[in-house]
C-alpha cells in the first residue's frame, strides 16, 4: 500500500525507475493483413521496445487456396494452370518445375526449340518478376519515380506474354513434352530489338537513380545481415543466398533444360544485406538479358514439342485429317496421359530462388501428391532474427528485400 | 536420363548405404534419385550424420504424403541438398496419427515453419518443436485438409453476415452435388491384371497406362539400346544344328510325311480331308452336268 500513497504522492524511488516515471514496457503491434508494403496479406505480429523490435512473429496463409489438394484431384495438365497462380508475379517459372517434374518421371525428350522458348520466356520471367519486386522495394523505402520506369518494362514483358501465349499473366504456356505454341518470327525480332534498346535504357535509368542515391542506400546498407552460416541453416535460396555471398545458382550448378550452354554470370553480394540483395537482383537482369540474347542467336528450328502422341495432344490440323489424331486429342483431354509410379524432387531457379516440386505418382492420371516447395517459406521464417534490433521503419526494406508474393508462400 | 530435368553429381547409392549402415532401413535409388529410408528413433542421428558428416548443408523441404492403405500411414520427406557436393537426397520416415516424429529443428532451424506445415495439413506430432502451431490455415481451423480421407470441398464454408455484423462460419453446402469424373478406361485403369498382362513389360509408349514403376521404365529403355549395339556373331545356316531343328520329340516326328498331292486333285478336295481320295474324282462330272 505504501508504494501507492507513495506513487500518488510523486515520490521516486532510485531502485526501481518505474515508479512514478513514465512506464516503459514493451508493446505489441499488428502490421497487416492490409498493408501496401506487406506484398500482400501478410501479418506481422511485432513486439517493440519504443521503435526497436524485438520480435517478429508472421502470420501467413491468408491466402491458403488449397492448391496442392485441388492438384491431387486433377489430371497432370488440368493442374498446371493452378502453378501460374502460384507466384502471380513470375508464372512460367512455376510452370518450369513441374512440368521438369511430370518430364522427369515419364523420361520424356523434349525437342530443341522447345528447350529454348522455355529458357528465353523464363529469363523473360525473371526480368518481369524483378521489375517489380526492384520497383517496389525503392517505392517502400521512399522512392517514387524508379517504379513507375520499371513498370513500364513489365508492362512490356506482359505484353511479350500475352503475345505468345495469349495470356498476360497466367499463360500456362510450359506443357509437358515442350511448350503449347510456336512463338512466330516477329514476336522474337520485336523482343530482339527490345532488349537492345527499350530495357536497357529504360532498366539502367531507372536504377542509376538508386543505386548510389544516399538515402536510398542509408535504408538499405546494414539492414538484415544475414551470415553465410544463417543462409545456410535457414535454407535461403536465389539472391538471398547469393546476397549473403554464396555462388549457389541452381541453373548454373544443375543445370537443366539448355541452361548449360549458356554465358551468363552469378552476381553475389559481399555484406549480405538488403543493399546486396537489390544489388544481385539489378545484376541478374543484365544476365537474363544476355541468356535471352543468346537464345534468340542460337535457337534452332523445329518441333516445339515432342511428338508422343500419348503424352502430347495433337494440332487442331492434324486432326482433321487423322482419325487416330482425333482419339489421341479426346483420350488426352479427358482421361490425361498416365505417369508412372515414382517420386521425384524437382527444383528450378525461380527468380525469388529455388522452387520445387515434390511429385508422387501412383501410376494413374492424377498427382498422387504433389507437394510444392515455396521459396518465401524460409525466406520469411528467418524474418524474426533479421529484424531484431531493427526499427520498425526497416521493416518494409527487409521485406522488399525477401521479394515475397503470397500466392506461392501460402498456396 | 533423357529428360531436361535438372542435372547435378552422381552419387553412387553403395557409397550411402554403407555412409548409412545401422541407421538406414533402406537405401533406394529409383528416377535418378537416391531415398534413404529410416526409423523414427533413427532420424535425428541419420540427419546430423548427414550434415557434418556428408556436407548435406541445407533442408530444402519437409514434405507429408498420406497413405491410408498402410499401417503407418504417414511418411514425412525431407529434401536435403548439399552446396558443395551439389546433390540431393531424401531422408523418409513413417508415422501415423499419434507417433510424434522428432523434430530437426535443432539441426536446421528452417524446419521450424516446414514442420509446422506438415503438422497442420496431416496432424503429423513433432516431438521437440516448441512452436507446433497451424500455420496455413484458418485460425481455430478443425482436421487436417490434406489427409486422403478429408473431403475437397472442406465441412464449414464462412461469409460475411450483415445481421450478426461479423464474419460467421456455417456447415458447407453445395449448390450443385460434388462432381468427380473418373476417366479412366475400364480396361486400361483396372485394378486387377487380368492373366497375360504381367507379361507386358514395357508399357506402348511414354504417357500410357503401365503397372511398372517410373525407374523400372528408364531401365528398360537402356536395356534396349544396349540391345542394338552390336551382333557379333553372323547370322548364317551352315550346319543343320542353325536350322533350330533338334532331336525329334517323339515317335509321331519321325513317321515319314506323306508325299504331296497332285496339283490337279489338291484343287478341289475343298476341306473334306477324311473323305477317300477317290470322291473327287466321283463328284467331277456331276458338277459338269451341273454346268451344262
Amino acid at each position: 500500500m505504501a508504494d501507492v500513497i507513495d506513487e500518488m504522492l510523486g515520490k521516486t524511488d532510485a531502485a526501481d525507475p518505474t515508479t512514478g516515471d513514465v512506464a516503459i514496457q514493451n508493446y505489441t503491434i499488428n502490421f497487416g493483413p492490409q498493408h501496401p508494403a506487406a506484398h500482400g496479406v501478410l501479418r506481422l505480429v511485432m513486439e517493440l521496445d519504443g521503435e526497436i523490435v524485438e520480435r517478429v512473429d508472421p502470420h501467413i496463409g491468408l491466402l491458403h487456396r488449397g492448391t496442392e489438394k485441388l492438384i491431387e484431384y486433377k489430371t497432370y495438365l488440368q493442374a498446371l494452370p493452378y502453378f501460374d497462380r502460384l507466384d502471380y508475379c513470375s508464372p512460367l517459372c512455376m510452370e518450369h518445375s513441374y512440368v521438369l517434374a511430370i518430364e522427369k518421371l515419364l523420361d520424356m525428350e523434349v525437342p530443341l526449340r522447345a528447350q529454348y522458348l522455355r529458357v528465353f520466356f523464363a529469363e523473360l520471367t525473371r526480368i518481369s518478376n524483378h521489375m517489380l519486386n526492384l520497383g517496389s522495394h525503392v517505392m517502400d523505402v521512399g522512392a517514387m519515380t524508379p517504379n513507375l520506369w520499371l513498370f513500364e518494362i513489365r508492362e512490356d514483358c506482359l505484353n511479350f506474354f500475352e503475345r505468345a501465349s495469349g495470356a498476360r499473366m497466367h499463360s500456362a504456356y510450359f506443357r509437358p513434352g515442350g511448350v503449347h505454341q510456336d512463338v512466330p518470327l516477329k514476336l522474337l525480332t520485336d523482343i530482339a530489338d527490345w532488349l537492345d534498346t527499350r530495357l536497357p535504357r529504360l532498366f539502367e535509368d531507372a536504377i542509376s537513380l538508386v543505386a548510389d542515391n544516399r538515402i536510398f542506400k542509408q535504408r538499405n546498407v546494414d539492414i538484415a545481415v544475414v551470415s553465410k552460416d544463417d543462409a545456410l541453416k535457414w535454407g535461403f535460396s536465389g539472391p538471398m543466398i547469393r546476397g549473403s555471398g554464396i555462388p549457389w545458382d541452381l541453373r548454373k550448378s544443375q543445370p537443366y533444360e539448355v541452361y548449360d550452354r549458356m554465358n551468363f554470370e552469378v552476381p553475389v553480394g559481399t555484406r549480405g544485406d538488403c543493399y546486396d540483395r537489390f544489388m544481385v537482383r539489378v545484376e541478374e537482369v543484365r544476365q537474363s538479358a544476355r541468356i535471352m540474347k543468346q537464345c534468340l542467336n542460337e535457337m534452332p528450328d523445329g518441333p516445339i514439342a515432342s511428338f508422343d502422341r500419348k503424352v502430347v495432344p495433337p494440332k487442331r490440323a492434324e486432326m482433321k485429317r487423322s482419325m487416330e489424331a482425333l482419339i489421341h486429342h479426346f483420350k488426352l483431354y479427358t482421361e490425361g496421359f498416365h505417369v508412372p509410379a515414382g517420386e521425384v524432387y524437382v527444383a528450378t531457379e525461380s527468380p525469388k530462388g529455388e522452387f520445387g516440386v515434390y511429385l508422387v505418382s501412383d501410376g494413374s492420371n492424377k498427382p498422387y501428391r504433389c507437394k510444392i516447395r515455396p521459396t518465401a517459406f524460409s525466406h520469411l521464417q528467418a524474418m524474426d532474427f533479421m529484424m531484431k534490433g531493427h526499427m520498425l521503419a526497416d521493416t518494409t526494406a527487409v521485406l522488399g528485400a525477401m521479394d515475397i508474393v503470397f500466392g506461392e508462400c501460402d498456396r | 536420363m533423357s529428360s531436361p530435368a535438372p542435372v547435378y553429381a552422381t552419387v553412387d547409392v553403395e557409397g550411402v548405404r554403407q555412409a548409412l549402415a545401422g541407421l538406414a532401413r533402406d537405401v533406394r535409388e529409383a528416377v535418378g534419385e537416391i531415398a534413404v529410408h529410416v526409423d523414427r528413433g533413427n532420424l535425428i542421428a541419420t540427419m546430423n550424420l548427414l550434415r557434418d558428416a556428408h556436407e548435406y548443408q541445407q533442408l530444402m523441404e519437409i514434405a507429408g504424403v498420406d497413405y491410408p492403405d498402410r499401417a503407418e500411414r504417414f511418411e514425412v520427406v525431407y529434401c536435403l541438398l548439399s552446396v558443395t557436393r551439389n546433390h540431393r537426397i531424401r531422408v523418409h520416415v513413417s508415422t501415423d496419427e499419434v507417433q510424434p516424429v522428432p523434430s530437426v529443428t535443432g539441426i536446421w532451424p528452417v524446419a521450424g515453419w516446414l514442420e509446422r506445415e506438415v503438422y497442420d495439413m496431416y496432424g503429423v506430432l513433432f516431438s521437440g518443436n516448441a512452436d507446433l502451431r497451424r500455420i496455413l490455415t484458418d485460425y481455430g481451423f478443425r482436421g487436417h485438409p490434406q489427409r486422403k480421407d478429408f473431403p475437397l470441398t472442406g465441412y464449414v464454408e464462412l461469409r460475411y453476415s450483415e445481421e450478426a455484423k461479423r464474419v460467421v462460419y456455417e456447415p458447407v453446402q453445395l449448390a450443385q452435388d460434388f462432381r468427380t469424373f473418373d476417366f479412366m478406361s475400364p480396361w486400361e485403369g483396372a485394378e486387377y491384371v487380368l492373366p497375360g498382362d504381367e507379361k507386358v513389360a514395357q508399357p506402348e509408349a511414354k504417357g500410357a497406362p503401365t503397372p511398372l514403376k517410373a525407374d523400372e521404365i528408364a531401365k528398360a529403355d537402356a536395356k534396349l539400346a544396349a540391345d542394338k549395339v552390336s551382333v557379333d556373331k553372323p547370322k548364317t545356316t551352315e550346319k543343320p544344328a542353325d536350322t533350330g531343328a533338334g532331336a525329334a520329340a517323339n515317335a509321331e516326328a519321325v513317321k515319314k510325311t506323306r508325299a504331296p498331292r497332285k496339283p490337279g486333285a489338291d484343287k478341289d478336295s475343298v476341306s473334306q480331308d477324311s473323305a477317300p481320295a477317290k470322291a473327287p474324282a466321283t463328284r467331277k462330272p456331276r458338277a459338269k452336268k451341273g454346268d451344262a
